[in-house]
């Protein structure tokens, strides 16, 4: 399929796949066994210009948008999910900055998220605050110029490795959804420490993390957009990284399908190569299937995004859900394909497997995704009607 | 610090044929790369500059497709390219070609240093780098693994030998031309790949180098190659130990009985 790529598109997409060939396919096993931050391969993708390409070139980046940020999102997933989501969380803790920062707090933390030089990560989830997001129990308490967050996040990628965080805190909870804020906090600052390195299923290379909030003081000119408006900042951030979501899905997809493809007309039974067998054909087949159709709505979506559409929430939704279902099947028939070899650690599907999971759960659940989408239905629905 | 990289474009294969009439390469329909050794030039003028300033300049004798490897280059991070190509070029050998390279930086000028690599994995011959000091009439060192130093006017590196290494020092203009050890060449950076896309690499021609028509081009190449064939690969060396007096004993006798002495 051709997708019409502008050259710029063309370059981000050859980089990334060599990039990813090169330098990512040779250490995603051990990184994987390991459960070790690919530090190095995040050096490589820095200084390869990859962490600017969403942000303003006023701001040290490469001025493209969520498009081109998903394009090099799927290629790095089609050799390890792990570091992908490594690259793209950083993105996910530079969008609040983007899209609500003032020039100052722009100026101050762009160039350096957008170089590499530092990453960025998002806290929202707690213990008691996945799905629902309104449970948030963390609080920032305005103290003279200063604000004092108390509380701990969980689950946060590239928790411990990021430098710069956006962080979602309640600043008056009798205001429920209208009562939590945004907050830039920097690693380093007194009474912000890193709790618990979690163990997972897959992204195994990717760090997951607790953030710890001890009367941490966090001045008055690092809140996002105004007060109250830390769930609009959440909401608007994720409409615009969950495309990336989606690349990520296709990726990892990809690389499995490419993997079942070689296998399968290598693995001789029954005197054949097991690719000369119509069930195995057709698995085949409708993975291809799958995947291109994922593709194109991740693509779609992202350009439309890009193109400053405002309607976006049930979009984004559709893609991310769509691609990381996908991706499940996608990953399992692969497994499928390898039979007893494609379950062994040896071989790469099974891990392909383990990373696609997640795909379905962060960055909002594909059941709350349903939700969304489902409500704004049935809003233009009535709509229409009246 | 003005530093010259000269690469060469060579076949991205291995398994190149050779034409039997005239003992070359056949290089039609085979597809370029940059010379591996060439790229750790590149990398190390691209990290001279990174540390101490200055501008890093790739420079190539070739045919018109070679600005494909000088663009490669580009997105490697040299900041400008140039081409020397005209029709009276073709079929040099090592002489001809370090000529026509040396006459070429002659006109670029005011240069610092001069990196190549140690060899071209086509011809094998490590004689270009040499022949370009020559000409220029400046000191040369090969096979640098390591840069310690270097200012405007003094360089201290290390050279690869058989049986270790060598700490050299020299002034500058000076020619290094560099072995693998040196670094690990990077990946193309994105504003890299986009400025080689843009850049505009000039074309010198035999006229514009001032070049003298009997020393340019298949004529003025005094190799003649008669024969073309793999080398017996070495033997497995073999480390004596034990006392100076028993360790003397044994080679003695090593020597008598391959009939060395
Ligand atoms: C590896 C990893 C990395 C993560 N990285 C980050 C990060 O960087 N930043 C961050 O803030 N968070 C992060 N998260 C958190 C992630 O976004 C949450 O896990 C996710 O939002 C779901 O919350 P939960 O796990 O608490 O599930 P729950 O909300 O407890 O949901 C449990 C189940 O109930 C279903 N459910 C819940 N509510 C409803 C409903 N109303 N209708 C239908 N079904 C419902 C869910 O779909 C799910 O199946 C990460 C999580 C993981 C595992």
């Amino acid at each position: 399929m051709n997708y019409f790529l502008t050259e710029e598109q063309q370059m981000i997409q050859d980089l990334a796949r060599q990039i990813a060939t090169e330098k990512i396919i040779p250490a995603r096993a051990e990184l994987d066994e390991k459960e070790e931050f690919p530090s190095e391969i995040m050096n490589i993708l820095a200084q390869s210009d990859l962490f600017g390409l969403y942000i303003p070139e006023e701001y040290g980046g490469m001025g493209g948008g969520c498009f081109e940020l998903c394009l090099a999102t799927e290629q790095i997933s089609r050799a390890c999910g792990g570091v992908a989501v490594s690259y793209a969380a950083s993105g996910l803790g530079a969008y609040p900055i983007l899209l609500f920062g003032t020039h100052e707090q722009k100026q101050k933390y762009l160039p350096d998220i957008a170089t590499g030089k530092k990453l960025a990560a998002f806290a929202l989830t707690e213990a008691n605050a996945g799905s629902d997001a309104g449970g948030t129990q963390t609080t920032a308490v305005l103290d003279g110029d200063h604000y004092i967050l108390n509380g701990t996040k969980q689950w946060i990628t590239n928790g411990g490795e990021a430098e710069t965080y956006t962080v979602i805190a309640m600043t008056n909870k009798a205001k429920g959804s209208r009562g939590a804020s945004a907050f830039i906090v920097e690693k380093g600052w007194e009474g912000f420490e890193f709790g618990k390195k979690e163990k997972k299923m897959g992204i195994r290379c990717s760090s997951t993390r607790e953030l710890v909030f001890k009367n941490c003081r966090v001045p008055k000119e690092n809140l996002l957009g105004k007060q109250g408006m830390g769930f609009i900042v959440a909401m608007k951030t994720l409409d615009r990284t969950r495309p990336g979501i989606g690349g990520q899905a296709v990726g990892i997809a990809q690389g499995a399908l490419d993997e079942a493809l070689s296998y399968s007309r290598q693995r001789v039974q029954f005197g054949k190569p097991i690719s000369s067998f119509q069930a195995i054909q057709h698995m085949l087949a409708d993975m291809a299937i799958q995947i291109e159709a994922a593709r194109s709505l991740v693509y779609c979506t992202a350009r439309y995004i890009d193109s400053g559409a405002k309607k976006i929430s049930k979009d984004s939704a559709m893609c991310k859900t769509f691609a990381a279902d996908m991706c499940m099947k996608v990953t399992t028939d692969a497994v499928q394909i390898l039979g007893g070899y494609g379950y062994m650690r040896e071989y790469p599907v099974e891990k392909m497997m383990r990373d696609a999971k997640i795909t379905q759960i962060y960055e909002g659940t594909n059941q709350i995704q349903r939700n969304v989408i489902a409500l704004q239905l049935i809003k233009e629905s009535a709509s229409k009607v009246k | 610090m003005k530093i010259i990289v000269c690469i060469k474009q060579v076949p991205a294969t291995t398994k190149v044929k050779i034409n039997p009439e005239t003992n070359t390469l056949i290089r039609q329909g085979v597809e370029s790369m940059i010379n591996p050794y060439d790229a750790y030039a590149i990398e190390e003028g691209v990290r001279i500059r990174e540390r101490i300033g200055g501008s890093v300049t790739a420079l190539t004798m070739g045919p018109p497709q070679a600005q494909d490897a000088l663009r490669e280059a580009v997105s490697l991070g040299a900041d400008d390219a140039l081409l020397l190509s005209d029709r009276a070029f073709a079929g040099s050998d090592t002489w001809a070609t370090s000529y026509t390279l040396a006459q070429g930086i002659k006109k670029i000028g005011d240069y610092d240093l001069i990196i190549c690599g140690k060899q071209a994995i086509d011809g094998d011959t490590a004689q270009v780098g040499p022949g370009i000091a020559e000409f220029l009439d400046i000191p040369f060192v090969a096979y640098i693994r390591k840069i310690e130093d270097i200012k405007s006017d003094y360089l201290r590196v290390e050279r690869l030998m058989d049986y270790g290494y060598e700490v050299i020092e020299t002034g500058l203009p000076t020619l290094i031309t560099v072995v693998k050890e040196i670094n690990e060449p990077r990946l193309p950076s994105l504003r890299g790949k986009m400025k080689a896309k843009k850049v505009n690499i000039p074309a010198w021609d035999a006229a514009a180098l001032d070049a003298a028509e009997d020393k340019v081009g298949l004529n003025a190449s005094p190799t003649k190659v008669v024969k073309i064939f793999t080398p017996p690969p070495r033997g497995d060396g073999r480390m004596l130990s034990g006392s100076v007096d028993a360790i003397a004993d044994e080679l003695v006798q090593c020597l008598r009985s391959d009939r060395v002495v």
